[in-house]
């Protein structure tokens, strides 16, 4: 057996196992020198973003993998007669945002090398980042309800952290009001797990899917509507959106891209258990609270992002208004599921590119407005302006991510919201108006933040040139974009109809683990 | 009698949320979410219990009517991950104070 089976026979606990070795040897590495501690975080990240991109092309080659913790096969049960291991799953659409939020991380810590260069302490720093990538791959990958619910806290404790690290008053306002939130959400996350084994004897997702009968009883649904709710506070949605400006304006923004994958997570988690686990018995108030949830995220999204003036908040307000589009997808495709016009499998569709999209559009938006911070050590709108004079390839940058995330043509974000805007007006017109009308709101509010810090008279104040370490994330992110904008039916059949076929597919994930 | 329980854990659950939403501080606050916490724990527990039987421990056991050991395991874990919440909510807390000297929400800079 050469050391490549066995690296791909593993990837599926390597990548939540690499992080975190990663995360425990940093500050141990970090004594003996800064530079080598950077190239040890890399190392490891670079080594975690191969198992998670082998393990998506293994996946889409038909062959998904159950990895069972502590035991040689899953399906092998105890002596209760069913499965009471850890299985970590990684079927086409787990794969999928695990190789999203890896790359994610993976351009965050390359980010950071330099961005975060002049600060102390930063063993600790890149610990918290590796133990919240980690968390973020046992969260794709988990297979059963407990370890969702440690690994969810793992990345809420770790995000607070860092939320909070680069200390001022501010920064542990926000951390502090992420934690009274998250930690309430996990606990509602946890009383319905209770009630979900109080009911059935198990935590196993997939076990727990195939003991349910046909018909919901009342505390399945109850269990399920307090973890959606949960999942929702998670990645928040209106009416619990408060913490997500405030984080995002205090977080440093390479630290803001892995929480806005970490959102995305949540809303993955939703499919995940209402698809996979509850399956056809999904009631459908809960897909109209989830739409209209998503409805009302992108108009308070919009309508607060117009009068901010600091950029980062802003970019906060535009992020709940971007999971509202997935939530809108997410909620459709509970309401339509078993329509025979297929409206619920192509808003599925929807909903899932546009998690893909929302990654990758704020991710680029959020390092272009740290890359301005970092050069001119300014972050309110008013006060720079000019910037195209100085960086031409920054403002490039940010008007591509601007036209990407207000859906217009030859980029990403249009090829989603187009999805997502046709299946939804087939179930209510009104939603998908609020859609469209929250797009041209977006476009107005960038187009504003362009001409006001982009262009006008040429900057005076001092400007640090960006180093090449930052320029690389930004680059490779705006390449995917326009590839994904000029290419989005590959991308959909490559990537989004296997995911979308693996969700709906309940056979192959039990009969995987059972 | 087993709905006892069950009516101890709402009512825990309430206490904690009520005072979670109506406090003014920020140590309440986290108080309130403990609460809240211990009353999961409580469900959780007393989900795997039953009547008349022993520990889990099979090693000399005087009969196989055993208490569900996974509940435990999971309450202990969730013990544990409520510790690590309060204490870094706690230092929060601290660091606040120094800055604003004072703990009350109300008195902030974030908003809008």
């Amino acid at each position: 057996m050469t050391l490549l089976s066995v690296f791909l026979e593993d990837t599926t606990a390597l990548l939540v196992a690499l992080p975190l070795l990663g995360a425990f040897s940093a500050p141990l590495v970090g004594k003996v020198s800064a530079k080598a501690r950077n190239l040890w975080v890399i190392a490891i990240m670079a080594l975690a973003e191969l198992a998670a991109v082998s393990l998506l092309v293994d996946v889409l080659g038909g062959n998904p993998h159950f990895y069972a913790v502590g035991a040689s096969d899953p399906a092998l049960p105890s002596a209760a007669g069913f499965p009471f291991r850890i299985v970590l799953v990684a079927d086409a659409m787990s794969a999928l945002v695990a190789a999203l939020a890896m790359t994610m991380a993976l351009l965050s810590v390359i980010y950071s090398l330099r961005y975060e260069s002049g600060n102390e302490g930063l063993e600790k720093y890149y610990s918290l980042v590796l133990l919240l990538a980690g968390a973020m791959m046992g969260l794709c990958l988990t297979g059963d309800f407990f370890t969702l619910f440690v690994f969810l806290e793992i990345a809420s404790i770790s995000s607070a952290g860092l939320i909070a690290f680069f200390s001022s008053a501010e920064s542990f306002e926000a951390a502090f009001k992420y934690m009274v939130v998250s930690a309430s959400g996990a606990l509602f996350l946890l009383f319905g797990v209770g009630m979900l084994y109080g009911q059935y004897g198990m935590l196993n997702m997939a076990s727990i899917g195939d003991s349910m009968a046909a018909q919901a009883t009342f505390v399945d649904l109850a269990a399920l509507s307090l973890l959606v709710s949960a999942l929702l506070l998670k990645s928040g949605s209106v009416p619990v959106h408060m913490w997500k400006p405030d984080a995002y304006q205090e977080a440093p923004p390479q630290v803001v891209v892995m929480l806005v994958s970490f959102a995305l997570l949540s809303l993955y988690l939703i499919f995940r258990i209402c698809f996979s686990v509850f399956g056809a018995m999904v009631f459908p108030a809960i897909g109209w609270t989830v739409a209209i949830l998503g409805a009302l995220s992108i108009f308070v999204g919009v309508v607060m992002a117009v009068p901010q003036r600091n950029l980062r908040r802003l970019i906060g307000y535009a992020a709940i208004a971007e999971i509202g589009y997935v939530m809108l997808g997410v909620g459709t495709s509970l309401l339509a599921m078993h329509d025979s016009t297929g409206v619920g499998m192509s808003s599925m569709h929807g909903g899932i590119f546009h998690m893909l999209n929302d990654a990758i559009d704020m991710g680029l938006l959020l390092l272009v407005v740290g890359a301005v911070t970092y050069a001119t050590k300014r972050q309110e709108l008013d006060q720079v302006s000019g910037l195209a004079h100085r960086s031409g390839a920054l403002a490039a940058l940010f008007l591509i991510g601007v036209l990407s995330i207000a859906g217009l043509p030859p980029l990403n974000g249009f090829a989603s919201k187009v999805i997502i805007y046709e299946s939804v007006f087939r179930i209510n017109p009104m939603l998908s108006v609020i859609g469209i009308l929250g797009s041209i709101m977006m476009l107005a509010v960038f187009v504003k933040i362009f001409a006001s810090v982009f262009l006008g008279a040429p900057y005076k104040g001092c400007f640090r040139k960006i180093p090449r370490s930052m320029l690389i994330p930004m680059v490779v992110l705006a390449v995917i974009m326009i590839f994904i904008g000029l290419f989005p039916g590959l991308v959909l059949e490559r990537l989004v109809f296997p995911a979308a076929e693996a969700l709906l597919n309940q056979e192959m994930y039990f009969g995987g683990v059972l | 009698m087993m709905s006892m329980h069950y009516l101890a854990v709402a009512a825990i659950l309430m206490i904690g949320m009520s005072a979670l939403v109506s406090r003014r501080n920020l140590i309440k606050i986290i108080m309130s979410l403990h609460v809240m916490g211990s009353a999961v724990n409580l469900f959780l527990v007393s989900l795997g219990y039953r009547e008349g039987s022993i520990a889990p421990i099979f090693t000399n056991a005087p009969s196989l009517q055993m208490v569900m050991p996974a509940p435990q395991a999971l309450t202990l874990t969730s013990i544990v991950i409520n510790i690590a919440v309060v204490a870094l909510m706690l230092s929060f807390a601290i660091l606040i104070y120094q800055h604003y000297g004072s703990l009350d929400p109300r008195r902030r800079r974030l908003s809008g």
